[in-house]
């Protein structure tokens, strides 16, 4: 069933909703990177949530004009527009008052939200005969998707992806220093101002398939997901659209194996266990991975002291440093050093000697501020100065415990 | 307007909204001045979540499982907020947009998957609450406030917004001092001996039990415009915490009683017959005021 849906294999219907999910997601995973290295990824939510106003009173408009009211063009337009308002009154709280963006977010989204809502329900009691149905821009619905509404997902989805990409350069720029943006000639406000048009571009084109509350879950995820995998700006660009498109597209075919699944919801539930999975096993900022290095350092500063305390005749008790030492070979079960122990012991204590000698001298001393205690001398000197360092502490002394 | 039906009618209402607003404008001072403000968001998108899965274990809809499931669900969000940030060196606010977006997606597939036709569970009624819908049938006039059975059959609500308040006062009064450094100067305020991440996360539970109380009643959209408009509106109002909070009592006393009131009458004035969306209506007035103070108040620029 599932292999079916993913195969595209489910009807019109279930194979139109996963192609127009799957370019919504890369769309949204491309541009939400640039909001989330721009530490202000919660920016998307005050949009998602303003355009609930602008729905309605297109509506209203509409149908005063003596059209249908559920024309979906004219619903997208009013909903840009009332989300470029909640835009503009975030970025104008921000910037002429006191208010933390935080602040200025949560109170343009929960005001704009309940204007929508008072907008809804005069539309309810308006024309009852003409149910408006424009609750399902808050959840999404894919019910009945038409062809020109998938065709609206993937070329506007294509259109905002083109900008995005085509405004990749500026907008790294201003998230990564915004001060070096501004006095390298890139206008910072003006940037961050198309940043968020393009998020408000995605939010109106996917309200209609994941609704406005889990639109925000498309912007944000997939950049948190790809910026685990590289630390390049741009791979995290890509990813993040990988991500976007694959939560997209098997989320969708998920949805149409059954009809209690809707499709929103799941697609925002895979975005979060690809999360989930990049959080735990990404190479460098997974948590496994951080678990992994710490403890191969943690075995290193223990087979290192124990070595020391060995060179100087200590006996060692200390159980994991036993343990590392007794793998190693470089202690018997009786607690003699071996032969090998002794070399590496030998090994060790010259370096630390070496450390001392490099702290004494004039010219190198600087170099030794980057000894950790766990530093290996030869990555931080070069051949020469080494053999300089050797020559004035003698020759290597054997251990003699 | 004032008789036997708006005891009835419109006197419950008033008050839980009233309170709701107030209990939820309170912590939402140190949210703001702590830029925690958006917890208020994330916490109100989660109570979904807390309230199908209550719904699930315990097979009702019952005011304990749905308040205990609420809070639960908010301290897992804020655990987990916590738990993204620090061990995927995530920013705060992605952290905050990954878990909420997460676990309202998830609340919204148990709601689809789970029979709950029998019952009143719904977005929508999770969004916008139903407020008007809280009246108090057995009163005959002002004088059934003095009547015990007929108090008896006060919203249930009521009491719960109630209770909540007198906690959440009775929060803020008891560490005012703590609270009051440790938001300003959480440095100086660990130096002191204030256990400040303990005090932080004590808000957090605060805020989160208000939210639910209040949620319970009006719906979340109130919650998030209460945490922050009366506060930010205060704010830009004064330099001083102590008359920030009394502004912000003030505002969103306001707010719910201006906005209930042009809900349920302003369209009759303006020539239509039903009522709006109080709660929305609610939120939408305590924009209105903090748009005035944006534009006019004595504080409003950083000094």
């Amino acid at each position: 069933m599932l292999r079916d849906a993913l195969l595209l294999q489910m009807g019109y219907n279930a194979t139109l909703v996963a192609l127009g999910a799957a370019s919504l997601g890369v769309a949204a995973g491309a541009t939400g990177t640039f909001l989330f290295l721009r530490k202000r990824s919660l920016v998307s939510d005050a949009i998602s949530h303003a355009t609930l106003p602008g729905i309605g009173l297109a509506f209203l408009v509409m149908v005063a004009l003596g059209g249908d009211g559920r024309w979906l063009p004219g619903l997208l337009a009013g909903s840009a527009l009332s989300a470029l308002a909640g835009l503009l009154c975030v970025t104008w709280l921000t910037r002429h008052t006191r208010l933390a963006e935080d602040a200025a977010i949560g109170a343009v989204l929960s005001v704009f939200f309940g204007a929508g809502i008072v907008i809804l329900t005069v539309i309810q009691t308006l024309s009852s005969g003409r149910q408006a149905g424009l609750e399902t821009f808050l959840l999404g619905s894919t019910a009945g998707m038409l062809f020109s509404d998938a065709l609206t997902l993937a070329i506007g989805g294509a259109l905002v992806l083109a900008l995005a990409l085509l405004l990749r350069r500026p907008m790294i720029q201003v998230a990564f220093d915004p001060g070096y943006a501004e006095t390298a000639g890139t206008s910072v406000s003006r940037t961050d101002f198309l940043t968020m048009a393009l998020v408000m571009a995605i939010t109106v084109v996917g309200l209609k398939i994941v609704g406005l509350i889990m639109i925000v879950a498309l912007l944000i995820i997939p950049a948190v997901t790809a910026r685990f995998w590289t630390n390049r700006a741009e791979y995290v660009v890509a990813l993040a659209g990988l991500f976007g498109g694959l939560a997209g597209y098997v989320g969708a075919a998920i949805s149409a194996t059954a009809p209690a699944l809707p499709t929103g919801p799941i697609i925002v539930l895979i975005g979060f266990a690809l999360f989930v999975v990049s959080l735990l096993v990404a190479p460098g900022r997974g948590v496994l991975a951080a678990g992994l290095r710490y403890r191969r350092f943690q075995r290193r500063v223990h087979l290192r002291q124990g070595l020391i305390s060995l060179a100087q005749g200590q006996p060692v008790y200390e159980r994991m440093t036993r343990r590392l030492l007794l793998r190693e070979g470089f202690l018997r079960a009786d607690n003699v050093i071996t032969e090998e122990g002794r070399a590496r012991a030998a090994k060790v204590l010259r370096d630390e000697t070496r450390w001392q000698e490099v702290r004494r001298s004039d010219s190198l001393a600087p170099l030794a501020m980057q000894d950790n205690g766990m530093t290996d001398i030869a990555s931080v000197l070069t051949a020469d100065q080494l053999a300089e360092i050797d020559r004035r502490i003698g020759g290597p002394k054997r251990v003699t415990a | 307007m004032i008789g036997a039906e708006f005891v009835a009618l419109s006197l419950p209402p008033l008050l839980i909204g009233t309170f709701a607003a107030i209990a939820c404008a309170l912590p939402g001072n140190f949210l703001v001045l702590r830029r925690q403000a958006l917890i208020g968001d994330a916490i109100s998108h989660v109570v979904l979540p807390g309230i199908v899965v209550a719904f699930l274990v315990t097979g009702r809809i019952g005011t304990w499982p749905m308040m205990l499931g609420a809070a639960g669900a908010a301290l897992i969000a804020v655990g987990l907020i916590e738990l993204i940030r620090r061990l995927g060196r995530v920013d705060a606010g992605a952290a905050m947009g990954v878990t909420f977006t997460a676990m309202f997606a998830g609340g919204v597939l148990l709601l689809e998957q789970s029979d709950t036709s029998s019952v009143h569970l719904d977005v929508q009624h999770a969004l916008y609450g139903n407020l008007e819908s809280l009246i108090w049938l057995e009163a005959a006039g002002w004088e059934s406030l003095l009547d015990p059975v007929a108090l008896a059959s006060l919203p249930p609500e009521l009491t719960r917004i109630t209770v909540t308040l007198v906690a959440v006062v009775a929060f803020i009064r008891l560490l005012w001092r703590p609270l009051k450094i440790s938001t300003f100067d959480e440095g100086f305020a660990r130096a002191q001996g204030v256990p400040a991440t303990i005090l932080g996360l004590a808000l957090v539970v605060t805020a989160a039990s208000a939210a639910v109380a209040a949620f319970d009643a009006v719906g979340s959209i109130i919650v998030i415009a209460m945490f922050i408009c009366p506060p930010a509106a205060a704010r830009l109002m004064t330099e001083r915490l102590e008359t920030q909070i009394w502004w912000s009592v003030a505002f969103a006393c306001l707010s719910a009683v201006l906005g209930y009131v042009l809900a349920g009458y302003g369209p009759l004035w303006l020539g239509g017959q039903n009522s709006v969306s109080a709660a929305g209506m609610i939120a939408t007035v305590s924009g209105m005021i903090l748009a005035a103070t944006a534009l006019f108040a004595p504080h409003r620029k950083a000094s």
